[in-house]
């Protein structure tokens, strides 16, 4: 690359940002930052992370200089950003969450456009369009229209757009969102490259695992900075306190409930086959074999990211469900599988969405379709409820076609869609009392149902309060009582707890383990590969197609290797998609 | 890399901006067909509407006819309305019998003849017609009114003549308001086409600019552009070069339209026409962009321009209905109507040719409440988002 900037120590290492005491606030809604301070340093990357809404976003648009911070102020680059933001612009490269890319104008237009815009020297455009365009592998593109790219090529192009005329410091708004694990690799590659060049990077993301990889995280929770510093830093705080439980005989849901009871466990969640759990700092190991109970074994094992922040937040909720508590048995009739799919398929003119997907789970599982955004998950979903004719195949729920069979079969099934699709007009009792309308719920039931679901889920407060303004959690809790107010027997989930914070999605599946636990059979769609854990077998979709079916440890367990004896779900899914292309290449 | 340097952006990076921005909003344009189906085939079907569909002169009207007296010469009045063929008439001896239908709006009107017409008549009195309009709808009021007056006048004159009276040019003068009034058909298509080229321009200047815009904010690719150095100059210049030539193009295809196809006269110049145009899209842009500035959702600004922009120009301009009819508080509100200054304008230049003072005024007012909201665009589209 020409016009390096000289990346000795001193130089890459030095302060690109200083945030001091940042507050924002919009209206009368909280606080969307709270006297946030710190350093973003050349030549590193630095994570901002924290969950939706935490203030990431904002925080990013403050050092852009597109907003004002109410208080506190912020200097880029030696400039302050009330003063002179024309300044930082020209020396910043930005991708918003949606890339900031015309899909009307082809690769080159979008280039040419942004090369114009941040008036690079026309001779430098040739060398710089062929780096670029070499970096992120997009020259045989050149002529496409953005909007016909995929996801993760839109994701190079944006970059590429950020990157033209060399900014000295990139910011990055959540880049990996929805974005196939490959691309998303192939990204942090390219963008840890920059890095060697003094460039300065902020990458925001609400991914945990990403936060790992980060140089330097300013770790963001409601607009509050939690954490300043080396992950490494936060993560040897629970250094010694967490633990892998594995040859739980019975039922590992059970195992994990029972175990978050027990005094001094501050956090765990189901790995495959395994309980993962975090200790508090008093608990003794002598304390863990009366914790994880006879049979199982117990081994130390490496602390996370996300160990620690669940327990720098005071830990997850408990392993009780009252939800689930509450909800009706519902036996095993007859052993057939509650929800089966045989060889759906679905073609939107010549372009196949979904091709040849069989599976079928058995009562009381949770079954997880895995993929990136666009691989044929929502198509698969939206056939088996009903909502969408297949080509070619059969879905069946509960022995019922919900294509042909009415509501009847449709009020067997709990829905909740992507996003929390709640009446955002609607107050809270509202909407609770919209859907048990429409789950055909009346008289003292519909009562009954919609005064537990206020008891179990503390709505009463906010009762009066238009769904819209709710806090995320708060929604996500909404949309899951929705869901369940009519006991149904299968559980469909369409990206559950994406974005959410790791409290809020722990209490999320406490609640369905516990309803998996008397019955209930649960679909689950996510592209989150920490969300496929708590799967008892999941389908890795990739391009319209099943590749790989199993449970988590079988699949994780086909793609060790020596130099890698322990992959992670995200491993496995990059391992298991490129096999499968060898073979469609071979 | 120099940092200082880079705020004070040269000359030609600024020029170099501007073009960069017109032509992706060029190339947007052209690849966006809903842009060239409000530009170009919209126009086609208004003035086609306007031209064909629509004509303000009713076809036929049904109107009650009393007739009071049962004479000879109250017979031939009542044959000769039975005769135009503007009226579709039911006879009746009593008004209370055309009473109700007139509520109900079974009939537009009903004329009287009343007893005593042929004594006044024979005495050379001006026979005393009653004619009784539903005053709800004006328009159709208006027609029955002067069509009814006008078979009148018709009859008179023929009456006269056939005595032999020669009353020194009166039923000339009649006859010459006569053929003014029947002669609307032509006259309403006149009057229509030139004022659809006010709706499309408004079309495309106003509803089409806050679209484009509101698009980029839904987008998020207005967040991507500001966060470079180009200035809110260059990006609210980049977006109206390119829809102010797309109005100016549309305009262009109505007028060929209306000449060529409907034998429209156009008896003013061409230059008047383009600066009348031009003037005209300043407001309408300026609209757009301060549409554009208030909402950041498609659906919210294309509301906004349809009520806005859109009804005021087809209501509110004097196209469809007199403004001179309208109550005095609305006619206060159509002074800020631009469409309401270029449609008598152009009406003006197509059939009569240029009338400079007129055209100045009007051109005056239209820039005027156009700098009125492109200021209160500039001031609203600052380089911020929140």
């Amino acid at each position: 690359m020409t016009d390096r900037i000289p990346s000795t120590d001193d130089d890459a290492r030095s302060e690109f940002v200083r945030l001091a005491d940042v507050s924002k606030s919009f209206g009368q809604a909280a606080q969307a930052l709270k006297d946030v301070s710190g350093i973003i340093s050349g030549g590193r990357i630095t994570g901002l992370v924290g969950p939706d809404g935490a203030g990431k976003t904002t925080l990013i648009r403050l050092i852009t200089g597109l907003m004002q911070p109410d208080g506190g102020s912020i200097n880029v680059l030696g400039f302050d950003t009330k003063l002179h933001a024309p300044s930082i612009q020209a020396l910043i490269g930005y991708m918003p969450q949606r890339f900031g890319l015309y899909e009307d104008l082809t690769v080159q237009e979008n280039l040419n456009l942004y090369a114009d815009l941040r008036s690079l020297p026309l001779g430098e455009r040739p060398a710089a369009f062929d780096e670029l365009l070499t970096f992120t592998d997009l020259k045989r593109f050149t002529g496409r229209l953005a909007g016909q790219l995929s996801g993760g090529m839109k994701q190079k192009l944006g970059l590429a757009c950020a990157l033209l005329k060399k900014p000295r410091l990139l910011l990055l708004d959540e880049p990996g969102v929805g974005v196939d694990p490959i691309s998303r690799r192939d990204l942090w590659k390219m963008v840890k490259d920059l890095t060697k060049d003094g460039i300065g990077v902020l990458w925001s993301t609400a991914y945990l695992d990403e936060a790992e990889a980060c140089d330097k995280v300013l770790l963001l929770n409601k607009g509050e900075l939690l954490f300043s510093g080396p992950p490494a830093d936060l993560t040897n705080r629970v250094k010694d306190r967490v633990f892998k439980f594995t040859g739980i005989s019975g039922s590992r849901r059970q195992a994990l409930s029972k175990i978050l009871e027990q005094q001094g466990v501050v956090d765990g969640v189901i790995q495959g086959d395994a309980v993962r759990i975090v200790t508090s700092a008093e608990a003794k190991r002598s304390e863990l074999t009366k914790i994880a109970g006879n049979t199982a074994k117990i081994r130390a094992t490496e602390p996370r990211f996300e160990d620690a922040f669940v327990d720098m937040l005071g830990g997850g909720p408990g392993g009780r469900s009252k939800l689930a508590e509450a909800a009706t048995r519902l036996d095993d009739q007859n052993g057939k599988p509650v929800i089966e799919a045989h060889g759906l398929t679905k073609n939107f003119g010549d372009f196949t969405a979904a091709k040849d997907i069989t599976f079928d789970i058995p009562r009381g599982q949770i079954f997880g379709l895995l993929g990136p955004n666009g691989a044929g998950k929502s198509t698969t979903f939206k056939m088996l409820c009903g909502l969408l004719k297949p080509t070619q195949g059969e879905g069946r729920v509960a022995g019922f076609d919900l294509r042909r069979d009415g509501a009847e079969a449709r009020n067997r099934l709990g829905y909740m869609a992507q996003k929390f699709s709640l009446y955002g007009d609607l107050s809270v009792g509202q909407n609770l009392d919209f859907f048990a309308g429409v789950y055909g719920l009346s008289g003292s039931r519909k009562r009954e149902r919609i005064s537990l679901m206020n008891e179990i889920f503390s709505f009463a407060a906010r009762d009066n309060l238009p769904a819209k303004d709710l806090p995320l959690g708060l929604k996500q809790r909404l949309a899951l009582a929705c869901a369940v107010m009519h006991e149904p027997e299968a559980l469909f989930l369409d990206e559950p707890t994406s974005g959410v914070d790791p409290i809020t999605r722990r209490e999320f599946w406490t609640h369905i383990n516990g309803l998996v636990e008397k019955g209930v059979t649960v679909l689950v769609t996510t592209h989150f590969m920490d969300e496929a854990e708590y799967c008892d077998r999941i389908s890795l979709i990739y391009r319209g197609r099943s590749i790989a079916l199993g449970s988590p440890d079988e699949l994780k367990a086909g793609v060790a290797t020596k130099t890698q004896p322990d992959p992670t779900m995200e491993d496995a899914f990059i391992a298991l998609v490129e096999a499968s292309e060898r073979e469609a290449a071979a | 890399m120099t940092s200082v340097s880079l705020s004070k952006t040269t000359e030609p990076a600024r020029v170099r901006r501007f073009f960069a921005l017109v032509r992706k909003e060029t190339f947007q344009l052209l690849r966006d067909p809903s842009s060239i189906l409000i530009a170009f085939v919209l126009p086609v079907v208004l003035l086609f509407l306007f031209g064909y569909g629509v004509s303000l002169d009713t076809g036929q009207t049904r109107i009650g006819l009393v007739i009071e007296e049962q004479t000879p010469l109250a017979g031939d009045l009542a044959a000769s309305f039975r005769g135009s063929r503007y009226f579709d008439v039911e006879t009746g001896r009593d008004r209370r019998e055309f009473d109700a239908k007139l509520v109900s709006g079974e009939i537009r009107g009903i004329v009287i003849i009343p007893a005593g017409f042929t004594s006044d008549f024979a005495a050379g009195m001006n026979p005393q017609i009653q004619v009784i309009v539903d005053g709800s709808d004006t328009n159709t009021a208006g027609f029955v009114q002067n069509y009814a007056q006008g078979v009148i006048a018709g009859w008179v004159a023929i009456r006269l003549a056939d005595m032999g009276v020669q009353k020194d040019g009166s039923a000339s003068a009649i006859s010459v308001e006569q053929r003014f009034w029947f002669n609307p058909e032509l006259t309403s298509r006149f009057f229509l086409v030139p004022g659809s080229i006010a709706i499309v321009m408004t079309l495309v200047g106003t509803l089409l600019t806050s679209l484009v815009i509101a698009r980029e904010w839904e987008r998020g690719t207005m967040e991507a552009i500001m966060a470079t150095p180009v200035t809110s100059a260059e990006l609210l210049m980049g977006k109206i070069l390119p829809y102010f030539v797309l109005g100016i193009l549309s305009m262009t295809l109505c007028v060929i339209i209306a000449v060529f196809l409907f034998g429209v006269p156009f008896r003013g110049s061409i230059f008047a026409l383009y600066l009348l145009s031009a003037a005209f899209l300043v407001p309408a842009l300026g609209q757009g962009l301060l549409i554009s500035a208030a909402t950041k959702n498609q659906f919210l600004a294309s509301q906004l321009a349809l009520i806005s922009a859109f009804l005021p120009a087809f209501l509110l301009s004097g196209f469809l209905f007199e403004i001179n009819s309208m109550p005095v508080v609305i006619q206060w509100i159509t002074f800020v109507v631009p469409a309401r200054y270029l449609i008598p304008s152009l009406q003006t230049l197509f059939l009569a040719g240029d009338i400079w003072p007129m055209f100045l005024k009007a051109m005056a007012v239209m820039l005027f409440i156009g700098s009125v909201f492109f200021v209160l665009a500039a001031r609203s589209t600052r380089k911020r988002i929140d």
